[in-house]
């Protein structure tokens, strides 16, 4: 997978948590993952299609998301799955907003998809092209992993080119 | 969380009041907690652009801060509409999806400002002062930090 793809992610993954928490936040373990993605503890998923193709899963303890959230709130918020689905898919859309705001404005164009809760243990498995990436944001309220697998849409970029020739 | 000097209404020195237009509770409560120390009052809330519309008739706020993606209809349509009935209402735009083309749009159809998500407290106060400008006057407050 390029990085150039991948960069805009993780430096809005360190942007969002590390001003949302106030705190600093480290990049721990980078993995690169050919099997089946493995749920770790609660993962919402965003898709990409257009100029570049994949989604990105952000996953968190239960617990670290409840602590997220309070820190948000500034009070101590009770556990609750509605919480906790809503403080992973608001900073899903937080990073995948920051980081295609920069894609975008290199010229790439795509549709962000809502997102989507992971229920299931394990998710596809990656393909040839498409293999993830695994990255550990180690913060002062937990890990928070992102699991980013993207690609070039081979299709549209020749159209562009076509276009531009 | 930072302490602000309030900033209150210049006409009558009454806390500034904000619609906060999130479809995530989650968004709105940050928002929430961030004007309450710049010494706002949160009018109402809405997690959809219809509701804002119809929120925004009811309570008159002096600033709203409004999402983009939302379901039904989406920030920039409903400032758009309350920006046709209402061509004083202040909107601010608050996105994590920050891109030009958003921006540029947001901005041709009546709002008046954008900040990106993550919201900085700094940056969103400095917003709301600028847009209201002689409308908003910053008190002097004990223990204010800003």
């Amino acid at each position: 997978m390029k990085m150039e793809l991948i960069q805009p992610f993780i430096n809005a993954a360190d942007a969002v948590l590390s001003q949302g928490l106030q705190g600093s936040t480290k990049v721990g373990n980078l993995t690169m993952e050919e099997e089946a993605y493995r749920r770790k503890g609660v993962a919402g998923m965003i898709a990409l299609t257009g100029d570049i193709e994949g989604r990105i899963i952000l996953d968190l303890e239960p617990q670290t998301a409840v602590k997220v959230a309070s820190h948000y709130a500034g009070t101590e918020l009770p556990e609750s799955d509605a919480l906790i689905k809503e403080t992973i898919f608001e900073l899903a859309n937080q990073v995948v907003g920051n980081a295609i705001s920069a894609l975008n404005d290199q010229g790439f164009h795509f549709r962000v998809h809502p997102p989507l809760l992971l229920t299931s243990e394990q998710g596809d498995k990656t393909s040839e092209d498409t293999e993830a990436l695994m990255i550990c944001f180690e913060t002062s309220l937990g890990n928070v992993f992102m699991n980013v697998a993207l690609r070039y849409n081979r299709k549209r970029l020749s159209d562009h080119a076509a276009v531009g020739a | 969380m930072e302490q602000f000097a309030p900033v209150k209404r210049s006409k009558d020195g009454q806390p500034v009041r904000y619609l906060i237009v999130d479809d995530s509770v989650f968004a709105r409560k940050n928002l929430a907690r961030m004007i309450e120390t710049f010494g706002g009052q949160v009018a109402a809330e809405a997690g959809d652009g219809l509701t804002a519309i119809s929120e925004f008739d009811r309570t008159h706020p002096d600033i709203v801060l409004m999402d983009i993606t939302m379901p039904q209809m989406e920030g920039i349509e409903a400032a758009e509409r309350i920006v046709q009935q209402h061509p004083e209402a202040r909107i601010v735009m608050v996105s994590s999806v920050g891109y030009q083309e958003n921006i540029v749009a947001a901005l041709q159809r009546g709002a008046r400002h954008f900040v990106q998500k993550p919201v900085k407290p700094e940056v969103l106060y400095e917003v709301i002062k600028y847009v209201l400008g002689d409308d908003g006057a910053v008190a002097n407050a004990a223990g204010a930090g800003a």
